[in-house]
Order: structure tokens, then sequence, then C-alpha cells
């Protein structure tokens, strides 16, 4: 079962420079990535920091207008495309999903290296167009304003994020490929953990949608360098076929950006409930259904568009429908922690935080569904807090959470449990304290992207900048302890929290090549054993 | 000679599967690609039919066909090659795909000279567009659409050709063979696939509201 | 309703203004009601699950996986499971299809202006509102409305996408540059609201606002008789409609080299291409700027764009001209 040579595993194999850039084990990759993303989380939050500040008061004393809109642009740029799509499949999944299947690598190592190339790469226009100017679009481009009237660096933009789509899409191909024919013997598809089918859903999104976006992106380039009126009006084009493939994609970017997150839910609830999740398949079928049904969506953006009123019905319809396999995979997992044995250790705690940030943000999506009460909120503050409960509260505590689970597998070290969970904690105290009175003030009707606002809303911006100083701590945190548990943690077993899946079977980290030789599976997931009667409440 | 199987694959059916499902994916990722420009394109082409109408009418339909015929013709030449490699002739197969290179490079030939006549008729989009009839933005609007759309399949051609030349060269050195023929298979899929776009784009472009008047 | 006047006294919920408002509010309470007892069933469940089953140091050990156990069950099929997963996936779509409902005929509602809705002009631009009266009332960044009527926005933008935004009123809509957006209200209460543009659009977003003053009736009827104003919309078009020549070919008779305009309004125009459009401000604007995109039956398609000689403000003015000829005893009455 575990692997012979220990002492050398993946991290001390070869110490040189080129080693690890020039990699193709996924391992290395994922911490490659890790490492990426963090500085531009690091980017992305400060640039939220700078935001929150000058909203302390209604005159935005802080910095200019034109400064204002190039931060809230580059703060979501950054964000999305370059932290929340990559995070969890970039850093958890490439670690995870060929050890969690019993393989050696990914399908083609080579391109997961690429891609990480492709990111980098990417990201640096961006990071040169940010530091030469600035965009001021928004991150969603809307034209003609981008194509036409902006005069800012939105080609250079365009252009790292025209790349880095490339990146997404290539980790999405490998995922799929390597899911469909690298499983272990016995792993069939009902076997697998639910990380993988989250991440298989999402891979299916990155390979389908990222390419519109990139046209999209392409065209907007084109009219902007030649003058040519794909958008503008002026010429005959048409502004709104912008929204509409523009957001072909970017509704599916935000399952994207939560499924594999719910995997990662999947994985913690178990574990810490020591019980097999409950609605395996169920769970497993909403993933899938998200991802489909998430294609079929975009126009809830566009209510107020000028899109027909007719096209606003059937998207609004089938948003509801969206939201159903969302409801029954946290209804499931509060099922699974009925009976269970429940460890509330660091991990859990991010998932439970998940799991009630989540709700709040999934509820509040069944607001801006209901068209009438859309046309009050969208394009407000309301809006903001929607998505900041799921992206933030939602998505990045799951990350945070798998990252705090699989760190003894990555690194071989164990965290100070103590430091986690005060961390944990510290961030869901801060992330209601900034985002649950952005519902109040949208409501109120403060519109978004407005670096000064009516005087009547200050107070609840300053409930929001304070809760933003607290959140800042929860993620200061655990750069501190994670870091410290590298040079001075305790060692890691193989198991430490006797979790069920194929990853815990390697080694605490695991040898380069994972298994020595590929496991045989006989369990289904999750196969905890029941627990004795003494041992429940 | 026998196929190396990379470290991470179980054996060589498990390399070939995987490399046949990835191209199968990676081109569906392309078909969502053109997909934009198709669905911007069919937007236009209802709003500004007359437009569209009359700047399809001044592209070269004789060349255009050529350009099919010798595309389709490739296809067919690519195929052949796949199929003296799975027979392990490697005369064939080299001959096969020079020829698939050569009716490639001709395409692209053809092209240039297209487009070499829309810069002397003016029909680029940009500075030095002019068309003297009316709607003339909505006809710049037809010709963006031309040349982003056989561009971007121009420069898959071309990527393909290099993936060919590369090929031919393992071809060459009797790489291929019935028991290890994958990558010419693999290669195979993506060329039909560039046929394919441009079997769409040709009647799209090329034959709008031609009829003999 | 009780508890919006209560969040709104305790400033935590906007005013109601408009006849739409409470109707919105009545659902907007209806979600915060289903979502405070999934949040809170959520929030209890998980609550009471991690205490009750909290992990205890007297437990006997948890066994490791791979113990010998009695049963080690896997996918729970039993129809108990089942029941509740069909139970906790058919109530929640039950409860959003009724939302669904609810949401989608109001936004009906709120979507179609009434028949009688007095007009108003808005043009937005980088980095200001300017709103026409028909009587010929200019504003900017202002809009004066009488009280208990019924007023028909008519929108569009010179340059990139802004949105009217009135959150007393609970109305937005987008004002797209190359057409004509509708939006409505009827205001219930003497005041003055916010306006905001609600559509990032460039440098000056955020203070391209301003305010829709609502007044009594007398108090409005004042105000439009002393506001500056040039002469009425339709009386702009009709000098613009001689000045820029719309008048050599569009005569008063089907004589001309284009068709009479004098009744068209609100008629369904016959196409060349066959099919029937209904003349209304959008169709209008477009045979302004676009003029070859329709081409009515029977006349030869040799109109010229008017694009760049004539401005969005003078569009709005022909077209309340050409409105105007639709009923000429009618005269527009603001």
């Amino acid at each position: 079962m575990t692997t012979a040579g220990a002492g050398t595993n993946y991290l001390n194999a070869d110490y040189r420079v080129r080693s690890w850039l020039l990699t193709t084990d996924h391992k290395r990759i994922a911490l490659l990535y890790l490492v990426s993303i963090s500085v531009f989380f690091a980017i992305g939050g400060a640039l939220a920091g700078v935001i929150r500040l000058n909203l302390l008061t209604p005159y935005g004393s802080l910095v200019q207008a034109e400064t204002y809109n190039k931060l809230f642009t580059m703060h979501g740029i950054t964000m999305i495309f370059f932290f929340l799509i990559p995070s969890i499949p970039a850093v958890l999944g490439n670690f995870l999903v060929p050890l969690m299947i019993g393989a050696r690598d990914l399908a083609f190592p080579r391109i997961n290296l690429l891609s990480w190339y492709i990111y980098v790469v990417g990201g640096t226009f961006t990071i040169v167009a940010a530091v030469t100017g600035g965009v001021d679009t928004g991150w969603t481009f809307y034209t003609p304003y981008s194509s036409t009237f902006a005069n800012t660096n939105v080609m250079l933009t365009a252009l790292g994020v025209f790349i880095t789509g490339f990146s997404s899409i290539l980790t999405g191909l490998n995922f799929v490929v390597t899911i469909h024919k690298m499983r272990a013997p016995g792993l069939t598809w009902s076997r697998l953990p639910l990380f993988i089918w989250a991440h298989y859903a999402t891979s299916l999104i990155m390979l389908l949608g990222t390419p519109v976006v990139a046209i999209t992106i392409l065209l907007v380039a084109l009219e902007r360098g030649l003058g040519i009126g794909i958008f503008d009006p002026k010429l005959g084009g048409d502004p709104i076929l912008f929204q509409h493939l523009f957001w072909f994609y970017s509704h599916p970017a935000v399952y994207i950006m939560i499924l594999p997150s719910m995997g990662v839910i999947s994985e913690v609830v178990a574990c810490f409930s020591r019980k097999r999740v409950f609605g395996y398949t169920v769970v497993a079928v909403s993933s899938l259904t998200i991802a489909i049904v998430g294609f079929l969506v975009w126009g809830h953006h566009m209510f107020v568009s000028s899109q027909s009123m007719y096209a606003g019905m059937i998207f609004s319809f089938l948003s509801f429908l969206v939201a159903i396999p969302s409801a029954i995979k946290v209804f499931n997992w509060t099922a699974t922690m009925y009976k269970g044995s429940i460890d509330l250790r660091t991990p859990m705690l991010y998932a439970l935080g998940f799991i009630g940030l989540f709700t709040i943000g999934g509820l509040t999506g069944i607001f801006l569904a209901t068209l009438a009460v859309d046309v009050h909120v969208h394009d407000t503050y309301f809006v903001v807090a929607h998505f900041h409960y799921i992206m933030v509260g939602g998505a990045i505590m799951g990350y945070l959470g798998g990252l705090h689970f699989w760190w003894p597998k990555i690194t071989g070290k164990l965290y100070s449990e103590a430091w986690g969970r005060i961390a944990a904690i510290t961030l869901f105290i801060g992330f209601n304290l900034t985002f649950f009175p952005q519902f109040i003030v949208g409501i109120l009707g403060m519109p978004r992207r407005y670096h000064v606002y009516p005087p009547e809303f200050q107070f609840l911006n300053i409930l929001s900048t304070a809760g933003a100083t607290v959140l800042a701590i929860g993620y200061v945190l655990p750069l501190f302890y994670l870091t410290w548990s590298l040079l001075k943690g305790e060692r890691a077993g193989a198991n430490p929290w006797r979790a069920t899946g194929l990853e815990w079977e390697a080694d605490s980290p695991p040898p380069t090549f994972n298994f020595d030789r590929t496991p045989v599976v006989t369990a289904e997931a999750y196969a905890y054993p029941s627990l004795p009667e003494a041992s429940r409440g | 000679m026998a196929e190396h199987v990379a470290h991470h694959f179980e054996d060589a059916e498990q390399q070939r599967e995987a490399a046949t499902l990835g191209m199968w994916a990676f081109l569906i990722t392309e078909i969502m690609f053109f997909g934009g420009l198709f669905a911007g394109y069919t937007v236009y082409r209802s709003t500004y039919f007359d437009a569209f109408a009359e700047g399809s009418r001044h592209l070269d339909l004789v060349l255009g066909t050529v350009n099919t015929a010798i595309l389709i013709g490739s296809s067919l030449t690519m195929a052949l090659a796949v199929q003296a490699a799975q027979r392990s002739r490697r005369g064939p197969q080299v001959v096969f795909l020079l020829l698939t290179i050569l009716l490639g490079l001709a395409f692209l030939g053809i092209k240039a000279v297209e487009y070499g006549h829309k810069f002397e008729q003016h029909l680029v989009p940009g500075r030095f567009f002019s068309w003297p009839g009316p709607h003339a933005s909505n006809v710049q609007l037809f010709f963006s659409f031309y040349f982003a759309m056989t561009g971007m399949h121009a420069l898959h051609m071309i990527i393909g050709i290099g993936l060919l030349i590369w090929l031919t060269i393992q071809a060459r050195r009797g790489r291929f063979t019935g028991s290890y023929y994958n990558p010419m298979e693999v290669s195979g899929l993506y060329w039909h696939f560039v046929d394919i776009v441009w079997i769409f784009l040709f009647p799209l472009l090329y034959l709008i509201d031609r009829h003999v008047h | 309703m009780w508890p919006t006047s209560l969040a709104t006294r305790l400033r935590i919920f906007p005013e109601q203004a408009s006849t739409v408002a409470g109707q919105v509010d009545a659902l907007f309470l209806f979600l915060v009601v289903v979502s405070v007892f999934f949040a809170g069933l959520i929030f209890v469940l998980v609550g009471l699950f991690v205490i009750k089953y909290r992990r205890r140091q007297t437990d006997a050990p948890v066994p490791s996986i791979g113990a010998e156990v009695a049963s080690a069950e896997s996918h729970d099929h039993s129809l108990g499971a089942l029941a509740l997963e069909v139970f906790w996936t058919v109530i929640p779509l039950g409860i959003t299809m009724v939302i669904f409902v609810w949401g989608a005929n109001l936004y009906f509602t709120m979507s179609r202006p009434p028949a009688n809705a007095a007009e108003i002009y808005v043009v937005g631009k980088q980095w200001m509102w300017k709103l026409q009266h028909p009587g010929g009332q200019r504003e900017i960044n202002e809009l004066h409305v009488p009280v208990n009527v019924p007023v028909k926005l008519v929108m569009t933008s010179e340059d990139v996408i802004h949105s009217f935004f009135v959150p007393a009123f609970r109305v937005k809509r987008d004002v797209v540059p190359g057409k004509y957006t509708v939006a409505w209200f009827e205001a219930t209460t003497p005041g003055e609201y916010y306006l905001f543009c609600a559509q990032y659009c460039g440098t000056s977003h955020a203070v391209m606002g301003g305010r829709i003053v609502v007044m009594d009736r007398p108090d409005y009827e004042r105000w439009l008789a002393g506001a500056a104003k040039d002469v009425s919309l339709a009386e702009a078009g009709e000098k613009l409609f001689y000045q820029i020549g719309c008048s050599s070919c569009h005569q008063t008779t089907n004589t001309g080299r284009g068709p009479s305009l004098v009744g068209k309004f609100g008629t369904m125009e016959k196409l060349a291409s066959g099919e029937s459009v209904l003349v209304d401000e959008a169709y209008l604007r477009e045979s302004i700027v676009f003029p070859q995109a329709k081409i009515a039956l029977g006349y030869p398609p040799i109109m010229p764009t008017f694009t760049g000689l004539v401005t969005e403000d003078g569009i709005v003015q022909l077209i309340a001209y050409i409105k105007s000829l639709a009923a000429p005893q009618k005269a527009q009455r603001p």
C-alpha cells in the first residue's frame, strides 16, 4: 500500500530550480499554481482594501474617480480570472485528481505544465496593463464603452485574459481525459469521490464555455483596433450582442468557481462526521445538472438590458431550476451530519462556514432570479453581496478548508489546530460583517461601482469596511501558521484524519509517482464503518 | 518498433485512448470557439441581409470553390495516409502526408491571393475600407466577419500543416506502423475538423443569395 | 405593509413612492420569509447536529477503515432516503415556481406602460440626464412629474449604456445607444426621490444622478408653466422636419417619393419584404438612422441616412412631430 523509499518524496526528489520550473509532476505543478494564485489573491485583496477604505466616506476622498474605476475593474479581473477560476482545480484538483483515482499523474503532464506557463504569461500581461495605466471598464467589459469609448489599457488586459483562458481550457481537458481513462481497476464511476465528480462537471464547463469568452474578447479587440462596428450602434453593431456572448461564458464561469468547492465540502463533511455522504448519487448528479443547466441561464444578468420580456421570463424560470440542485446538496450535507461523529477540526469549521454562507448566498440568488425584484436590486450592492457570499463565503472557504484538509498530504506537516480554528472563525465573523450590510445598502438603492454615494448610506459602508479589516486578518493568519508548519510543524502520517480515499493511502508527502503499484478498489466511496451505538448522541 | 508508453500510463492502450479522447475534447472546444463567431455572424446576417449578400457577391466564387475542392481532397489524402500507416506502409504514408501538406499550402496560397484582391478593392475593414454604395458600415461588418472567420480558420490550417510536417518527419523514420499509429489518427481528426469548419464557412460566406438572376 | 414601513423607518429599506413599489415589496417580503425559514432551518439543524453528535472522549474508539464492522453500508438505496430526496427536491421546486410566476406576472405589468401614460423623453449621455416634456420643457438631471399620473419614459443614450434607476419607484431600465427603451411608473406620494445611473458608464458614473420631483397637480401645472422651455417637442420637430428635408419626400399625401406620415404612428406598415412592422418610436428612429433596414412596400429604397445630420434630441423631436400627425385635433398635452 504505502510506498518504499521513506524520505524521498515529490518535494525533496530534486532541489534544483529547473526541476521545479520544468516539472511534469502534477503535485509540483499544483504548488506552482499555489504560489501564483496566492500572489494574485494578495493583489486582488489589496485592491479591495483600497476600495473599502475609499468607501468610508460618501465623498470618496481617498482616490479619484478614474483611479477608483480602475481599482474595482482590476479587483474583479484579478479575483475572477487569476484567483477563483484556477484556485481549487489548479491547486487541489491538480494535486489530488490522480491520487484519488489511483493514477500516477494526469493524462497529459506536459500540457499541465504548459497550462501553468500560459497562466503566468496571461497574468503578466494583465499586471503590465495594470501598472502602465490600468483599465476602467469593469471586469464585464460592456460595449460600447470598452470597444469605443474607454481610453485605458483595454487591449492589453483583454490579451491577458484571452491568454489565461487557454490555461483553463487545458486544465479542463486534462481532467476530463484523466477521469475517463485512468481510473484504477475497480474504481467505477459510482465509486468516485464526489470531489472527482465536482471536478469533472467543472471541467465540462471549462471546455465548453471558455472558448466563447475568448472569441468575444477577440471581437472587442478587433473593434477597438480597427474601428469596425461589431458592437458599436453608430456603425450598425449591437451592444447587447456583446452581453449575450459575454454572459454565455461568464455565467457558467461562476459554476466553475463553486462546483470544485462543493466537492471539497463533500469530502470534509464525510470525514469529520465519519459517515458516508448522504445521497451520494443525487449529489453527483446535481453537479452535472448544475453544469448543464448553468449554460442556459445567462440572460438573468440582462433582465433590464432591453432584452425581450419573454426571454427574461425563460431565463428567470431556468434560473430557479438551477438553484434546486445546489439546495439539494446543502440538504444532503446536513443529512450526512445526522447521527455522525462530528469533529470540529479546522477543515470542518471551514466546511460549516461554507454551508452557512453558501445557503445565504444561494437564497439571495433566488431574489435575483425573480424578475420583478431584480429590476430593483440589479446593479446595486445587493448583487455585490450575493456574489461575494457565494464566491468568498462559499468558494474561498471551500478552498481554504480543502487546503487545510489536505495540507498534511501535500506538505507532510501538521499545522497548529488552535490557530487554524481561530482563523476560520475570524474569517466567518469578518466576512459577515463585511458583506451583510451590503445587502441592506443595495436594497436601499446604492448602485455598484460608485466611488461616491449619498450620505445616508455611510453607516452601512463603515460597517462593511470595518468587517473587511477583520476579514483581512482571517486571510493573513493562515499565511503565518501554515508557513510555520512547514518549518516547525509536526510530521504528519499518511492519514492523520483517518479519512477514506486513495490519496490517504499514499505517503505524506507522496513520492513522485504516487503509487508503487496501481491500487485496486473494492469499496464504495466514503466507506466509513458504521458507528457503534455508544458514540452517537 | 515498439511504442513508447509514458510512465504514467498503465499500458499502450490507455495511452492511445487518452490521446484520442484528448483530441476529441480539444476539438469540442474548437467548435465552441468558432461557434462564437458563427453566432455573431448569424445575428448580423439576419439583421443586415442585403448588405451581407452584397458583400458576399464580392467574394471570388471560383477561388472559393477551388479551395473547397482542395481542402476536401486534402482530407482524402490525410485519410489515406492514416490508412497507409495502419497497414504499416511507410512509402505511401509519407507520400500522402506530403500531398496533404501540398494541398494545404495550395489552399493557403489561394487564400492569400483572395486577401490580396480584397485589399486592392478596399474591402479590408479598418482604415482602408471604402464602399461607394449605401450602408457601408454593414458591408464592412460582413467583411469583418469574413476576415475574422477565414483568418481564424487559416491560422488553424497553418498549425495543422506544422503538425503534418512533424508527422511526415516521424513517418519517414518509420515511426508509424499497424501497432502504433495513434499520432497519425489523432492528427487526422484535427485535419478533418479544420476541413469541416471550412465546409460550413464556404456556403455561409460565399453563397449568400447567389442564384441565377 | 407594516414590515416594510417599519424597515423604512429603521432605514434598512427604501420608501415606497410608486404604485408598483408596494407590490414589489410584498414579493420581496415573501422572499425574505422563505429565505429566513430555510437559512434558519439549515443553521439550526447543523447547529443541533454538531452539538448532539459531537465526537466525545468517552466514546468507544472509532474504528479505522478496513476494520471488521457489522454492516458497512454503501449507498443508501433505501426507500426512506429516496423519499427524503424527492421531498426536499419537490418542496423547493414548488416554492420557487410560485415565486417565479408571481415575479414574472408582476414584471409583465412593470414592463407594459398603461395606454394613457404621459410621455417623457430621456436622453442619457456621459455624464448627465436630459429629460424633455412634450410641451418642450427641458430638464437636466431632474424630472418633475405629477402625482398619481402614469408616466412613460422613452429613453436612449448618446454614447454608452446607462441605466435609469429610481429606487423609491422600484424602477430600473438600461438606456442603450442605438435604440429606445421604455420604462414607466406612477408616483403615489409627492416628494423628492433619488435618480441614479445604474450601469457603469465611465469616469463620472457615480455622479450621474439627480432627482425625481413628484408634485401635486396644481403645483405641477404651475411648474410646467414657469419652467424653462422651448417650443413644444412636436413644434420643434416640425421645424426640423422641414429644415433637414424630410418634407421633400414625405408629403401629406402618398404622392411623394416616400410614404406620407400622417396618421402613420401606431399603425402596422407593410414592408417590401412582405413582413409588417409596427410604426413605433423604435421603427421611426431606425428609419431615420438606417433607412435601408426596412423598405415600405411600393416605395424605392432611396432614403438617405440622417446619421450625423440629426442628434438624438432631434430624433426625439421628429418623433414627437410625427406622433402629432396621427391625431391632428388632439394636440400634445403635458
